[in-house]
């Protein structure tokens, strides 16, 4: 100390001071500490781990769709889908410019990208475009140079091998939207796929299977540096179909360019061999992407090629309906096999006149000679003698009415009038006169193709409700077990009687049917034409009187059916062929119905149906 | 004294816990590499060691051959700032550093212990009323001046914050009146908008970011967020030695330099966290304590200066890393990896044992230049 005391002091006194601040900022950084890493702690472990792991989901592999022996319908094939990852490129719009050049890609399309690449992380990828062809793929090669941050990766796209046969039991895929989001993170994979039609949409969760995930602790530039975790998912599994993809074929190559649908069923299991609904789409150019035009073309189509006719066509079933009544009036009892109608082209009542489609008359008729000519008479007097509500119940207990359960969607009802239907839609009485007009199929009645089909495999069958279906019934102790149907609960006597009628109709000369009949040694296909007439046009014919099928225009002619079974001797295949606006059953429906039914029994498909099927899986 | 008996004055407690700092120092750097001595914790360790040898070299040098020495260090500071800012090496994008082929050195590091040492030494010589008369400021103001211009043009920013820092500690200290500080204060405010425009871009963003961090998530602002993130999610416990996610997956920057506290408690949480900085606090303390035991103004001058700055050193890399003031690239003093910082405070902790060695000395009150000086000057 020099003998300066008061500058001591003062510096003593500073330095409390300086002490006191310095003790002061230091509990700053003690409270800020304990913040962070007690207060906040929760918040900031959530941001270091989100910083870390990335989770990526791994799509599985859809399922494939087979036919009953393997044949595959539906399977996946590789797809090279381009990307831009905009942590790569060094200028993205230079390369989106560039892009522009060699692809088609729309303004839509650029937006998109753009909008993409803004709200995801800089090291995600952004899909440009999916299923490059080979040109498009070698001019991006070629000028790779000049695309920093493009990076070409393979996908997997749905492929339908046969193209526009079974489009309609397959269905298709396409883009995920916004309503189909189930919660489900794989719906939010960029360029997943989802069935939206037919089996693919049906089995849609089957076919999906489960996606993995794959976890990985990245860095601060997002690149991987370990993996954390890996769950396989599940591939989806096969959907077995009871198709016969050749039978298929066949049918739709038969129908040709009509408007049409065949059905094909085994009337002791239900499998259904043939579903073919003409005219078809391409399921190909959904899962590539429809444009809006193709889209619009296909809906304003006016054979309707999106509709598949086999399950959601419904038509008035005309003639094929009198099994139904003949059946009702024998288990009522209130006809015989052996009563015998005259007649004389047509029938009174009250002041109406109700004709039968031979202007002359038939003459005098029993049951089988009435179904073999499809005599109209004869049905308006028997379906007057048993009433619309013995009919209508008839007509439930053969699978007409309400949906059979198939598992394809889009199934219609079809429609069985009675009394208490017509009270309650219509708040009118039921008149007789609608009751004759049913007996022939008409009027209200409506039925689709599969129940139709499912009405003759019960005839055929004559003791279980068959039911029809589409996949495979899986296999215990390597054996299919048929499916265990309610009991048909009809008299076998009169299902003889009706089966007589039908096998007239196509094998004794005079029957609808008779010129298309199965001209094959030992076996014998039974059937019944049906015309049915077009609504709205038979409500104006009333009225202004008969006109000639071939003067109206193909939309208001009346539609061609043809149900069938064979072999007569021990029946196992039912069918059904619609012909719309064919004119006539016997003459548009029959000949087709024979050509296929000849094929079915030349492959006789069901043959395998309780043997072991080898699962294919693979 | 011999230099025998000056060894057995040293304050060993002192360099016991500076010891402790450097095993921390070279701990945190094996975990910053991964677990391996390569390349950071050997060499830091070998600097370490090399500079505690230094520092008792500093200890037992007698402390008024340091005071005899305090302006011609200065000016070989300056002079070296002048060539960097000449021919320097361009690190950090800055020019800071001077390539001396053998090491590479730092001219503004030593020039915060030469510039302390300048000040201590000149109010060593000033007494109260000297102090309070604005004249006998001007020569310290421009002895801190020279080399805060130059250090701002490198331009670092922290440093010459730091200079400026120290230097009012020391004037506050050596007495000046607080109307001074407001005068100096005042000006220096009115001359902010004056400077904004000579600020670098990068300087700038710094000093913006900082007042609005949500601006720029991913630019600058993300190394106060990615910090922070680091420090929160190493709770009270830590993540375990090694295993710090945010550092060792480079979401932390600079993890062995600037933003080593943030790794150390994202490993060793809270916990760590708080006894490294009790650690600092205790080095602090007996700095402090060391300064104030000395007998004459030099001597503590000196010492509180030298403290003072190590405190600013510590509080302002923590207090950035945890985000309470702007991202100003200050290592955290004795456990950032670097040569020069750590020469720099070893020297300055050499200075302060040897303060307490000597602090008994007998110290002339008067430079006779300056004396003259001052003379034709009044």
């Amino acid at each position: 100390m020099h003998g300066d005391p008061d500058r001591t002091r003062v510096l003593s006194r500073r330095m409390m001071i300086l002490g006191l601040g310095q003790v002061g900022l230091l509990g700053a950084l003690i409270a800020r500490l304990y913040s962070l890493q007690v207060l906040e702690s929760d918040r900031y472990r959530l941001l270091s781990d989100e910083n870390r792991f990335s989770t990526r989901l791994l799509a599985p592999p859809r399922g494939r769709i087979l036919d009953r022996f393997g044949v595959p319908l539906a399977i996946n094939i590789p797809n090279f889908v381009i990307q831009v990852i905009s942590e790569r490129a060094e200028n993205m719009e230079k390369t989106l410019d560039t892009l522009t050049r060699l692809l088609p890609l729309t303004h839509q399309d650029c937006q998109r990208i753009r909008r993409e690449i803004e709200r995801r992380r800089s090291f995600v990828p952004v899909m440009v475009r999916e299923n490059l062809s080979w040109e498009e793929m070698v001019r991006i090669q070629v000028n790779f140079p000049d695309l920093s941050g493009v990076v070409i990766e393979q996908g997997f796209t749905r492929f339908y091998p046969l193209y526009e046969l079974g489009a309609h039991v397959l269905g298709y895929v396409a883009a995920v939207a916004e309503e189909d989001q189930t919660g489900d993170r794989l719906l939010e994979l960029p360029g997943f796929r989802v069935g939206k039609a037919g089996t693919e949409r049906l089995h849609d969760l089957a076919l999906r299977g489960r996606g993995g995930t794959y976890t990985v602790e990245v860095n601060a530039v997002g690149r991987i540096v370990k993996e954390v975790d890996w769950h396989e998912g599940e591939a989806g599994s096969d959907v077995h179909l009871t198709l016969d993809v050749r039978l298929q074929q066949f049918a739709a190559e038969r129908l040709g360019l009509e408007s049409a649908a065949v059905v094909v069923m085994d009337i002791v299991t239900g499998e259904v061999f043939v579903l073919v609904s003409t005219p078809s789409f391409d399921p190909n150019r959904f899962s590539r992407g429809l444009s809006a035009t193709e889209w619009k073309d296909l809906m304003a189509h006016p054979q309707a090629p999106l509709t598949n006719k086999a399950v959601a066509g419904q038509y008035a079933p005309g003639s094929t309906f009198k099994m139904i009544v003949a059946l009702a009036a024998l288990e009522a009892g209130v006809v015989t096999p052996e009563v015998r109608i005259h007649c004389f082209g047509s029938l009174s009542l009250g002041n109406a006149r109700f004709h039968c489609w031979k202007s002359g008359g038939h003459g005098t008729m029993d049951l089988v000679l009435g179904l073999q000519h499809s005599c109209d008479v004869y049905f308006y007097e028997v379906a007057r003698r048993v009433g619309i509500d013995r009919i209508a119940k008839m007509a439930r207990r053969f699978g007409l009415g309400a949906r059979l359960g198939f598992d394809l969607p889009g199934e219609q009802n079809g429609l069985v009038p009675e009394r208490t239907w017509k009270m309650q839609v219509m708040k009118e009485p039921w008149q007789l006169g609608e009751t004759l007009v049913a007996g022939i199929g008409q009027g209200f009645t409506l039925a689709t193709p599969l129940q139709l089909c499912t009405m003759v495999a019960r005839i055929a069958n004559g003791r279980a409700q068959v039911r029809p279906r589409l996949s495979l019934a899986p296999v215990t102790k390597g054996v299919r077990r048929p499916e265990k149907f309610e009991p048909l609960g009809v008299q076998p006597k009169n299902i003889a009687v009706v089966r007589q009628g039908m096998y007239a109709v196509s094998n004794v000369p005079g029957g609808t049917a008779y010129r298309a009949r199965l001209n094959q040694p030992g076996l014998v296909m039974s059937g019944k034409t049906g015309t049915s007439q077009v609504r709205r046009v038979t409500q104006r014919e009333r009225a202004s009187g008969v006109r000639k099928n071939q003067n109206l225009p193909w939309e208001q002619r009346d539609h061609a059916l043809f149900v069938a079974y064979a072999p007569e001797n021990a029946p196992r295949y039912a069918m059904v062929v619609i012909v719309e606006h064919g004119c006539s059953g016997s003459k548009a429906a029959a000949p087709v119905a024979r050509d296929i039914m000849r094929e079915v029994l030349k492959l006789d498909p069901a043959r395998f149906s309780t043997a072991i099927v080898r699962s294919t899986n693979h | 004294m011999s230099w025998r008996e000056k060894l057995r004055h040293v304050n060993w407690s002192l360099v016991l816990f500076i010891n402790g700092l450097g095993l921390v120092s070279v701990t945190a750097l094996v975990s910053a590499a991964d677990g391996n001595i390569e390349p950071w914790a050997g060499r830091q360790a070998m600097r370490f060691m090399v500079s505690v040898v230094m520092m008792l070299t500093v200890a037992v040098v007698d402390i008024r051959f340091w005071m005899r020495g305090a302006y011609v260090l200065y000016a070989i500071c300056l002079v070296l700032l002048v060539v960097v800012d000449a021919h320097g090496t361009v690190g950090m994008g800055a020019q800071r550093w001077i390539d001396l082929c053998f090491i590479q050195i730092q001219p503004s590091e030593i020039m915060k212990v030469a510039l302390t040492l300048s000040l201590a030494r000149y109010f060593h010589g000033r007494s109260l009323e000297e102090i309070a008369k604005p004249i006998y400021l001007i020569l310290p103001i421009i002895i801190v001046l020279l080399p805060v211009g130059l250090v701002l043009k490198q331009p670092d920013l922290g440093t010459a914050m730091m200079l400026l820092m120290v230097s009012s500690t020391l004037f506050f200290l050596a007495g000046a009146r607080l109307w001074q500080f407001s005068v100096v204060l005042v000006t220096s405010i009115t001359l902010v908008p004056v400077t904004w425009p000579f600020l670098h871009d990068y300087q700038r963003k710094r000093i913006l970011t900082f007042l609005h961090p949500e601006t720029d998530p991913l630019g600058a602002g993300y190394h106060i967020l990615q910090s922070k993130i680091a420090l929160g999610s190493g709770g009270l416990f830590g993540k375990g030695f090694g295993k710090g996610t945010q550092s060792h997956l480079n979401f932390l920057p600079e993890k062995q330099t600037d933003f080593i506290f943030t790794m150390w408690a994202e490993e060793q949480g809270m916990v760590g966290g708080l006894a490294l900085l009790f650690l600092y606090t205790i080095v602090i303390a007996l700095s402090y304590t060391l300064a104030l035991r000395s007998r004459n103004q030099f001597g503590r001058l000196l010492g509180l200066g030298l403290t003072t700055t190590f405190f600013l050193y510590v509080f302002s890399n923590a207090a950035m890393v945890m985000g309470l003031i702007p991202v100003v690239g200050i290592p955290l003093p004795l456990l950032s990896y670097g040569g020069t910082a750590m020469m720099t405070v070893m020297f300055g902790f050499g200075l302060l044992l040897s303060i307490d060695i000597h602090r008994d000395v007998q110290m002339s009150r008067h430079c006779p230049y300056l004396r003259d000086l001052f003379k034709t000057l009044s």
